[in-house]
């Protein structure tokens, strides 16, 4: 009899343990089927009208007036690759350099006071990021460099900010990540510290820093509140950086609220276009990340 | 026992006097959408309504010209508000004008310009005109600053000042009259239109023509840019509706209107 109690009651537990299993999967699933819902949303909403105008105009067309049905989006491609290029650029150096000094030149309690305070960084909402801009950046830029202050130059400065938590604490880890070893070997060689990054741990965490730099970028042209409070959103290719310029993402937040008809399929374009984008990068993301994890032993 | 009866007489007095306890917090018995330039005097009109008739709910909605005409024609909303004239298949609506709005072509107040012709301002925005200098003002670039495609706003100023020409594609464009008299107020070398009930001490109307934009002005003709504000309906409106219009067309509801900075339909 008790033995019959012990089999019943091991099988309960059996039958709990498929119905955990159950759950979770259907919990991991829903975030894959969430993701294909949103996918095939907005290319059965964005797509025939790209095709109806033809792809090389909508793509390769200079003109955006939705309301004479002329849907031209490079000036919002280059636009979005515009501000995201001056991001790097300001970011990228910035946020490796930071990285170096936390990882190989700062002493524990140093990095151990200055890394939270980077990530913290990243909680700042972006609309705080925007307001900043068009209270200190935009007017200072304006003064000093003339133009209208709303432009390239302040949408990067500020995304070039708004990067930096992402870069340095995934650029910080794979710089720990390079064995202990191999400084070891290379200063004792007789290389100085210096050396021993530019030359040693720089090549190692290659791969690490490419990805931080990728998702920072993934970062930078998906922003969208920010980049509307202080790029000027100018339907145009900007000349200069101190042109205004308009990203995608700020041209559907920008003309969603008073979209109908076609105008609202050619948002839901843009989107399919930004999502292409964000798809490539984040592939070669997600390759170099794996390349990573291959290089560490 | 006791409580339990305490608890449906309390129920029932409560169904009896407060008519929102029935269908949750407040209820919804008419729905306006439409123009974010209509919905602040719509509120207003909407708040007096409410005050008047008590246990009526109206709800007033943004969304912009545009998507309040489709809510409209779905049936989402009884009312729709739009800031530009109907065009094409719209027109099936019923159309009442409920209020006029002039347009502001504002400039920074430490700009010495004080007035441009309304072909001038044609040049500025489509791109032709770049300096100051011609207006009669110091040799620098002219910010334009323009409202995004699909506005009201943007449509009735590219009915009444652009006619057929664009916008040039390089001017700075938000998405509110706020956002524009906020840029306007930060730049001493922008331009921009918005709501002339906007208007404020941060930024500088031009005359246009040589008329200032005021309600004489715009009564006897002089001042050219004036809007209608619109409600739209399928079909004449019935019931609540009906009320509704009528309230927002009577003595009290215009002199609502005027006291927002709008002008009355008459």
């Amino acid at each position: 009899m008790a033995e019959k109690m012990k089999g019943r009651g091991k099988n309960k537990l059996e039958r709990n343990d498929r119905l955990v299993r159950l759950a979770l999967l259907v919990v991991a699933f829903s975030a894959v089927s969430i993701l294909l819902v949103i996918t095939v949303f907005i290319i059965e909403q964005g797509t025939p009208i790209m095709f109806k105008y033809g792809l090389k105009s909508f793509l390769a067309g200079g003109d955006w007036y939705p309301s004479e049905k002329v849907f031209g989006l490079w000036p919002m491609i280059v636009g979005s690759l515009y501000v995201t290029l001056g991001a790097m650029v300001l970011g990228v150096p910035f946020g490796l350099a930071c990285a170096i000094v936390l990882t190989e030149f700062s002493s524990k309690r140093v990095r151990r006071v200055i890394k939270p305070v980077v990530e913290l960084l990243a909680g700042i909402p972006s609309v705080v990021y925007g307001f900043m801009g068009v209270v200190i950046l935009v007017p200072f830029i304006r003064e000093t460099l003339g133009g209208p202050g709303l432009s390239v130059l302040a949408a990067s400065i500020i995304l070039g900010i708004m990067i930096l938590p992402t870069i340095i604490s995934i650029s910080v880890d794979s710089l720990q990540a390079v064995p202990p070893s191999y400084r070891e070997g290379s200063i004792a060689l007789g290389a100085t510290k210096w050396q021993t990054v530019k030359m040693v741990l720089l090549p190692a965490a290659r791969s690490g820093i490419v990805a931080s730099i990728i998702l920072g970028m993934g970062r930078a042209i998906g922003e969208t509140m920010a980049v509307i409070m202080i790029a000027g959103n100018a339907a145009s290719v900007p000349r200069s950086v101190l042109d205004p310029v308009r990203t995608l993402t700020s041209n559907i937040a920008l003309e969603m609220g008073y979209a109908a008809g076609e105008h609202r399929q050619a948002l839901f374009a843009t989107g399919v276009i930004l999502f292409f984008i964000i798809m490539v990068l984040n592939t070669v993301a997600n390759v170099t990340a794996s390349r990573m994890k291959g290089t560490k032993r | 026992m006791t409580r339990l009866t305490f608890a449906r007489i309390f129920l029932a007095l409560c169904i009896v006097f407060f008519p929102d306890c029935r269908g949750g917090r407040s209820q919804t018995d008419l729905t306006l959408a439409g123009s974010t330039s209509i919905q602040p005097f719509a509120d207003k009109w909407a708040e007096v309504f409410m005050k008047k008739h008590p246990g009526l709910g109206v709800n007033v909605q943004g969304g912009g010209s545009s998507t309040g005409i489709q809510a409209c024609k779905s049936g989402a909303c009884q009312i729709g508000m739009s800031s530009r004239e109907l065009k094409g298949d719209e027109k099936d609506l019923f159309e009442i004008v409920v209020a006029r709005d002039g347009l502001a072509i504002i400039v920074h107040p430490a700009n010495p310009v004080r007035g441009a012709k309304l072909a001038e301002v044609k040049q500025i925005f489509s791109g032709d005109l770049r300096s100051w200098k011609y207006l009669g003002g110091p040799d620098r670039p002219i910010t334009v600053v323009t409202r995004e495609e699909g506005s009201g706003t943007r449509g009735a100023f590219q009915e009444l000042v652009m006619g057929k020409t664009r916008i040039f594609r390089g001017a700075i464009t938000e998405d509110s009259n706020g956002t524009v008299r906020e840029i306007v107020a930060q730049d001493p070398y922008a331009v921009g239109f918005i709501s002339l009930g906007l208007v404020n001490e941060q930024v500088r109307s031009l005359d246009l023509d040589s008329a200032a934009g005021n309600e004489e002005n715009i009564r006897n003709g002089r001042y050219k840019l004036v809007r209608p504000f619109l409600f739209v309906s399928l079909g004449e409106p019935t019931g609540l509706a009906k009320e509704f219009v009528d309230f927002v067309l009577s003595a009290e509801g215009q002199a609502l209107v005027k006291k927002e900075g709008l002008l009355p339909i008459k």
